[in-house]
């Protein structure tokens, strides 16, 4: 056990738990802003592998170069997904909007199996194919791009959350919906907003992931719970949470497969979920 | 909308009082159609369409007893339906244990299991208990896959004939029977529970938990013992299905769709009454199987779309199934009939 | 007779403290009443005794044994009922059946709890709702509703959160004439309320809070022309 191959595996973990932190960020300013948890959000993702992968393989668009694309293109899904369904949810019972959100999920899935097939796909020959050797450890550009990639647009809702008058209006929104709406914050704005962001951020890790990752209707699924244990680790609501959590679930998750078992990962990352649920529910950073 | 919160109400059947015995002869002739089907239904594939509804509603009226009467929405029961199908297999196969013996066995381990997740997570609240019981029993499906003893990702196989001695047959008749009985005995705890100061209980802490603890309610207490009914019982069908199919696996006992299916027969139907996992069940296998006949087959999914937009349009305009809007139906009917005798316009 | 000792009880809440160092006690068959501003930390005090929180320090008794450290579901058992400022009722369920939920403690019996229900219901002049669903009912309705259903339990004391605010006067006058009829049955009574022209006329002692300390406690009358409780109704130093 060399210090090289735990470096290796530190630095793979970090990588992919940036990503985590990303898809987790979308996750969590939803549940902030309506306390609503979007059971369907590994489905953004999805999407956002998609429209990579199409406007590659249609129009020869590196994903890297279609990224903003994708967040716009996703951006429009959660806001319409809020319009047209969850909007008439906000005040229904619990039951309800797990179901709703749930079904969601199984829609899309189906839809992409419709429309798309079941194939797997990939993007063969991305500009950031190939690794790239950093004092001694192998790193895959794909996965370093992507996890440069999920630092930046981190960075990028931080600041517009913390700097803009429109963040700010979110964030009151997410602590006390009534106090901001009679500050003239209209909520349904807000709430679209929020699906929005939310949507395009689990689309941009999609666009990131899909050169390194295959592309199928069902992608969705590898990695909706661990970004719910990234939320939770995180604190629901907070973006700072998620990014930290995202990072130490990658790392986790990372070295106990390489230690345990590679099929062991996802149980790893289980208990650590029930772990925090029943000693910390509200997480590193969360409101209790 | 409606102002009532937490959950949805499937309005007491006050208004429908009127029709109390109607409904009753309804249930009674529907019972006699069921136990005397396979009579005029000799098609294997019919009867076997028929024991698939029965099997999702005796699921659904397990999830029922926690999720729709206590209100404790466990999205994991899959783990005590893969305990029970397991638990059995394993004493039976290995161990040489009489399947009589077995499958109530694998009930009282999934009971058991049940205190531990139950002691563990009932202190959660709403959604995080939910996410909490779909950890749990993915865990308990990484666990299977990787055991051999179990049979690992392979998973087991039932010897191929036994007749009631091991509850083995070649013919569907008496599977029917079994998945029947078990549903009567599933729906029976289920009435029992209902009429007496235990169903009271389970509706007020799902209601005002607060104010139940005030009128001497022990929320802990109360919900594991609904939640060890439930795993018993849902871990009975798990058996029944192993018992049925002659081979079970991690994939077909512990997949995390079937926990959703469990709790979608109840919504569908009605949470927290006893005939809406039933009708729920009936609806669901219909569209399930209707769409994979007309649809599915060829990968596009289409038997999914279906699926998946009728759940959403359920949970988003029918939250309290299809029970509550025939509830509602006839209420609205009660009303308007009160209010002509008593010499106003409808 | 002693039945309700509160002795030298504060609350602290992370850097707030919402009760005090308070003291009082409440003897068999009285009716007291515990008033003051908005937060001066009443509701706290029911929390504590009726065992939705536990005192940061300080003991509550009840007839000689220490309830400071029980769960709610334990109080109940051991005599003391509440009733919440909302009134959370049972929305699933008839006002008959609310009541029978308080009704079982005494007696599985669905029967027995049934007719004891209707006992209830028509001591609150709730009869007619008997098989209405509870959630139909008005405000002042699910709160009498309520205290039906805490007096199902049994108690020897009964705790009262604000059971009058917002009622118009005829409604007052009706509470309080429950209040009466419960008192007249042997139940103590510990009512928290702002509706003063509701409390004062039928309580035997008023406890005053203000910002969490006790400022006063006394009869009725001797409690309305304190000046130190005036002062702290109306925000005078």
């Amino acid at each position: 056990m060399t210090s090289e191959i735990i470096i290796q595996t530190l630095a793979s973990g970090l990588l992919i738990g940036l990503i985590y932190a990303l898809i987790a960020i979308g996750l969590t300013l939803i549940f902030g802003v309506m306390d609503i948890v979007n059971f369907s959000h590994g489905e953004f993702l999805m999407l956002g592998m998609y429209s990579s992968f199409w406007l590659y393989a249609i129009y020869h668009l590196d994903p890297i170069y279609t990224l903003p694309l994708t967040a716009v293109l996703l951006f429009g899904v959660g806001a319409m997904v809020y319009r047209v369904v969850i909007k008439k949810i906000i005040d229904a019972p619990m039951l309800a909007q797990i179901f709703t959100t749930f079904g969601l999920m199984i829609l899309f899935r189906g839809l992409a199996q419709f429309l798309w097939k079941p194939d797997f796909r990939t993007v063969g020959n991305s500009v950031v194919s190939g690794t790239v050797s950093l004092s001694g450890i192998q790193i895959g550009l794909p996965q370093l791009t992507a996890g440069v990639g999920a630092i930046l647009v981190t960075l990028g809702i931080y600041l517009f959350l913390t700097k803009t008058r429109t963040g700010a209006a979110l964030e009151a929104t997410a602590a006390d919906k009534e106090a901001a709406r009679l500050m003239g914050i209209d909520s349904q704005r807000m709430f679209t907003l929020a699906w929005g962001v939310g949507a395009a951020c689990a689309g941009v890790a999609g666009g990131l992931l899909s050169t390194f990752f295959p592309i199928f209707p069902e992608i969705g699924a590898n990695f909706i719970l661990t970004a719910f244990v990234v939320v939770n680790l995180g604190g629901f609501g907070s973006v700072v949470g998620a990014l930290l959590a995202g990072i130490l679930v990658g790392v986790i998750e990372v070295m106990g497969g390489f230690f345990l078992g590679p099929q062991y990962k996802m149980g790893i990352v289980l208990c650590l979920f029930l772990a925090v649920l029943m000693f910390r529910p509200q997480g590193l950073m969360g409101k209790v | 909308m409606n102002q009532l919160n937490q959950q949805p109400v499937v309005s007491a059947s006050y208004g429908s009082a009127g029709y109390k015995w109607p409904m009753r002869l309804f249930f009674v002739v529907l019972l006699a159609v069921v136990i005397f089907f396979p009579f005029f239904e000799k098609s294997p594939s019919h009867q076997n369409f028929v024991i698939l509804v029965l099997m999702a509603a005796q699921l659904g009226v397990a999830w029922n007893i926690i999720g729709g009467y206590a209100g404790q929405i466990s999205l994991g029961q899959v783990a005590f339906y893969g305990l029970g199908a397991y638990t059995s297999t394993l004493l039976f196969t290995k161990f040489g244990i009489n399947p009589w013996f077995a499958i109530p066995i694998g009930g009282l381990l999934a009971a058991c299991i049940s205190l531990a997740v139950g002691w563990s997570c009932f202190c959660l609240k709403g959604h995080y208990f939910a996410m909490a019981t779909i950890a749990v029993a993915e865990i308990i499906q990484i666990v299977f896959t990787n055991w051999d003893f179990a049979g690992g990702a392979v998973g087991l196989n039932l010897p191929m004939e036994g007749g009631w001695k091991f509850l083995i047959f070649a013919d569907k008749e008496p599977y029917y029977y079994l998945a029947l009985g078990l549903l009567l005995l599933t729906l029976g705890v289920n009435y029992a529970i209902e009429k007496s100061y235990f169903g009271y209980y389970l509706r007020a802490i799902k209601d005002e938990p607060d104010a139940a603890q005030s009128l001497g309610v022990n929320l802990s207490l109360y919900k594991q013992i609904a939640f060890a009914i439930s795993s018993f019982f849902t871990a009975l069908g798990g058996s029944l299905y192993a018992h049925k199919e002659l081979y079970i696996d991690p994939g077909s006992v512990l997949h995390t769709g079937l926990s959703i299916k469990m709790a979608l027969v109840s919504i569908l139907g009605g949470v927290g009454t006893l005939s809406g996992p039933v009708i729920g069940a009936a609806v669901l296998t219909f569209i399930e199987e209707g769409t994979r006949m007309l649809f599915g087959g060829s990968g596009k999914g289409t038997d999914l779309v279906i699926y998946a937009a009728l759940i959403v349009v359920i949970a988003v305009y029918y939250p309290a199934g299809v029970v509550g809007w025939i509830r509602g139906y006839l209420s609205r009917r009660t009303a308007i009939r009160q209010m002509q005798l008593e010499g106003r316009s409808a | 007779m002693t039945l309700l000792r509160v002795e030298k009880v504060s609350k602290h809440f992370g850097g707030i403290c919402a009760n005090e160092d308070i003291s009082f006690e409440l003897d068999a068959g009285q009716i007291v009443g515990l008033i003051g501003p908005n937060g001066a930390g009443k509701t706290t005090m029911f929390n504590c005794i009726a065992g939705y929180s536990h005192p940061s320090c300080g003991n509550i008794w009840l007839d000689g044994k220490e309830v400071s450290g029980l769960r709610p579901d334990q109080c109940a058992r051991i005599g003391i009922g509440r009733t919440f400022q909302v009134a959370r009722t049972f929305h699933s369920m008839s006002a008959l059946e609310n009541v029978m939920v308080g009704a079982v403690l005494g007696n599985r019996s669905i029967p027995t709890a049934r007719e004891y229900g209707w006992q209830l219901l028509e001591l609150v002049s709730l009869a007619k709702f008997a098989d209405k669903p509870a959630a139909s009912m008005t405000i002042s309705e699910q709160r009498r509703l309520a205290v039906a259903r805490s007096l199902a339990i049994k108690p020897r004391l009964l705790l009262m959160d604000e059971v009058m605010a917002g009622l118009n006067p005829s409604e007052v006058k009706e509470m309080v004439d429950t209040v009466k009829k419960i008192r007249n049955q042997g139940i103590s009574c510990l009512i928290v309320e702002h509706v003063l022209e509701g409390i004062m006329p039928i309580a035997d002692k008023i406890v005053v809070l203000d910002y969490g300390r006790k400022i006063a406690e006394g009869p009725p009358q001797v409690v309305s022309n304190d000046p130190v409780v005036i002062a702290a109704y109306l925000g005078d130093e």
